[in-house]
């Protein structure tokens, strides 16, 4: 008896984590897939079908019938669908690339500091996030903005005669991604450049290699893995992002999470928004799964065993 | 400068023993390495030397104003307990390690300021530092890319580094597919693959099992023979340093304690750390009571005269002790000549080691005193048991005075 039970039991276990995808992602991801195939309908809630219990499972299939991909096919025809995703991609790309430009040395450099800097030096990267990002993001606009302290730091320095419009602009996107991206390339980036061992840059000098030409030919292929979580940490999000292009992007800014919100919230057209976050998980699928591979040849690399 | 009594000129090192079962194509190298002593001959410039070198870290001093000269095609052993420095003062060689006073010297160049890449050295590192992105061969290749050799070349050269530490098969290998011993070998090919003057090895066998390194030891000697290169080896392995070894130095605390070859290493320790760190030693108090031509007398506490050789060191009458290796001894139920020095005692203990038995016997003075007999030379049917009364002997040439 007890043996059923404790075999059960362990069933169980192993099923948690799906029963918890199934109720927080999967049950959620229907919900929206089918908003996406229904009507928009000047009702409460603003769409047909609402899918009820009272008529069973021949209502349902009554229901299902009605289903259409009019949305799709209405995303195709306007362009300022196809733009925001292009332009989403884009932006994501970018701030990627900045990302990882200014993450590298950073990471490289608490790395390479003394091992009893490098617990406050993680503290320093980490310390952003006790604090609301909503509230970051606005401060943001307090430094950016046309009198704010940038433009009164550069008034000062002389630099500018005047204040240059940076907020309201995609520059302040770039700069927003960036800034609030950051520890998520710089975490992943520390963890391998830190368990690297030093002895393999010592091996190289001792072969003839210098300091430069050991960095490109030792320390930056062994730090792939961590490019790569850390690229794909920033620029999955960052394609979806809604608060920072909303907050500090112009009215020209064109993303796909800025689009998304019209539509639910100022057009209340469920269904085309719906179709709108279908199909960008539909184009973040294919990275994501490019992550999730990278991960797991970088485990495997880990473990020791070879292709 | 090492101490280099004339006498023990001619001994046989034991590496030439090693050599003993070669092809006779090695008999030249065999006889060439028995006369091998340039450390005797006062002309021969040297081709390492330190200079008063000091290495500091903060208030911790690793390497203490040492001096030391080592020469062309000598396999040198650096040998010591973790923490004496030793692989300090090879890493400084090598360039690793700033020098806090002092200075290196190689083939007559001062070596300050210039870096590891552009010394003509290269290292065999504990932990191997293959690099693990690489297969065997581009590791192998990877110091002849940074002189910019042509790519045929490179290619012949690391076929022929392959072919030398017998891995011909595995150049398109990474790393982790190879196992502990290989991995070994492939360090080996890549630190010599640039023939260095000279290849410094950092606890090459360290990560091996037993055998495997007693093996490697054995091909280290051939390959360092055959390729004519300085090798300086760093080890706490005693008996890897004996085997490898044309001199050993012994450190202690950041200083050299002796520099020999092996034999008068072990032989002849100048002094009682030498002789405790290498092998097993029996030490007897005793008051010198005279000394005269090469021998000294000395009278241990319970008035017992035991006779020594004293290695032309003038020993004053002061305390000394009487120190005697474990197999130097013999073992018997009746009392010996009296010409040999004899102490008397009951069997404490006995290992059985398969090609040895050791005992150890309380003397009635009280030391308790370890003596090896080969099994060899036990009668079978009669051993000596525990806790029966014996006495022990050695010549005089058997034992020597240590200060105290």
């Amino acid at each position: 008896m007890s043996g059923v039970f404790k075999a059960v039991m362990g069933r169980a276990i192993i099923w948690l984590p799906y029963l918890w995808l199934l109720i927080f992602f999967l049950a959620p991801f229907f919900l929206v897939a089918k908003l996406s195939v229904s009507q928009t309908a000047i009702a409460q809630p603003p769409y047909l079908p609402v899918l009820t219990m009272g008529e069973g499972l021949s209502g349902w299939w009554a229901d299902f019938k009605t289903f259409a991909f009019d949305n799709y096919a209405f995303l195709a025809t306007d362009s300022l669908y196809w733009k925001g995703y292009l332009s989403s991609l884009q932006i994501a790309f970018i701030s990627t690339l900045l990302t990882l430009v200014i993450g590298y040395p950073l990471a490289y450099g608490m790395a390479r500091a003394p091992r009893t800097m490098r617990p406050l030096l993680l503290m320093l990267v980490i310390l952003p996030f006790w604090t609301s990002f909503l509230i970051r993001v606005y401060a943001w606009i307090g430094i950016l903005k046309k009198e704010g302290l940038l433009n009164q730091f550069l008034l000062w320095l002389g630099l500018i005669s005047e204040p240059l419009t940076v907020l309201n602009t995609d520059v302040a996107v770039y700069i927003g991604i960036v800034y609030s991206y950051l520890p998520f390339m710089v975490l992943p980036l520390y963890a391998n450049l830190e368990r690297q061992d030093g002895t393999l840059l010592e091996a190289a000098s001792d072969l003839g290699c210098n300091r430069f030409s050991a960095f490109w030919q030792i320390t930056w292929p062994l730090s792939r893995p961590g490019v790569i979580a850390g690229c794909f940490l920033v620029f999955i999000p960052a394609v979806g992002e809604f608060v920072i292009p909303s907050l500090l992007g112009g009215s020209s800014t064109l993303m796909i999470g800025r689009i998304l919100f019209d539509e639910f919230f100022l057009n209340r057209d469920w269904p085309i928004s719906s179709a709108v976050a279908v199909l960008l998980l539909l184009i973040l699928i294919v990275p994501i799964m490019l992550f999730q591979r990278s991960e797991a040849r970088a485990r495997e690399m880990a473990k020791g065993v070879g292709p | 400068m090492p101490s280099s009594p004339p006498k023990q000129a001619g001994a046989p090192s034991g590496k030439a023993e090693a050599g003993g079962s070669k092809p006779s194509t090695a008999k030249a190298v065999a006889n060439f390495r028995k006369s091998f002593q340039p450390w005797l001959e006062p002309d021969t410039a040297p081709f390492i030397e330190f200079r008063n070198v000091t290495k500091r870290y903060g208030a911790v001093t690793a390497v203490d104003q040492l001096s030391l000269s080592i020469f062309e095609r000598e396999f040198f052993a650096l040998l010591g307990p973790s923490g004496c420095g030793k692989t300090t003062l090879m890493r400084m060689l090598a360039g690793f390690e700033e020098i806090s006073s002092g200075a290196i010297y190689l083939a007559g160049e001062d070596l300050s300021g210039v870096p590891p890449y552009r010394r003509p050295v290269n290292m065999m590192f504990q932990s191997y530092a293959l690099f693990p992105h690489m297969s065997v061969a581009n590791n192998i290749a990877f110091g002849l890319k940074q002189e910019g050799m042509a790519k045929g070349e490179i290619t012949d050269r690391v076929a022929a580094m392959l072919a030398l530490v017998k891995m011909q098969d595995f150049g398109s290998r990474k790393p982790d597919q190879l196992s502990g011993g290989q991995r070994q070998r492939v360090a080996l090919a890549r630190s010599l693959a640039k023939q260095p003057k000279l290849l410094l090895l950092d606890e090459p066998l360290g990560a091996l099992d037993r055998k495997l390194r007693e093996e490697t030891q054995f091909e280290l000697v051939d390959l360092q023979e055959k390729l004519g290169i300085t090798f300086m080896i760093v080890t706490h392995d005693q008996e890897e340093a004996m085997t490898v070894a044309d001199r050993i130095a012994v450190m202690n605390a950041g200083k050299l304690v002796q520099v020999a070859p092996p034999v008068e290493m072990y032989e002849r320790p100048t002094n009682r750390y030498v002789a405790d760190f290498l092998g097993d030693i029996n030490l007897i108090a005793g008051r010198v009571k005279s000394q005269s031509k090469g021998v000294v007398t000395l009278e241990t506490p319970a008035g017992q005269r035991l006779r020594a050789n004293d290695d032309g060191v003038d020993l004053g009458n002061g305390n000394v002790w009487f120190a005697t290796r474990p197999e130097k001894l013999a073992i018997s139920r009746a009392k010996p000549a009296a010409k040999l020095n004899a102490l008397e005692g009951e069997v404490w203990d006995i290992a059985y080691l398969g090609g040895q038995t050791t005992y150890k016997v309380r003397l009635d003075s009280g030391e308790m005193v370890k003596v090896a007999v080969l099994n060899a030379t036990i009668d079978a049917h009669d051993p000596i048991t525990w806790e029966e009364r014996v006495w022990l002997s050695c010549p005089t040439e058997g034992a020597f005075a240590l200060s105290a």
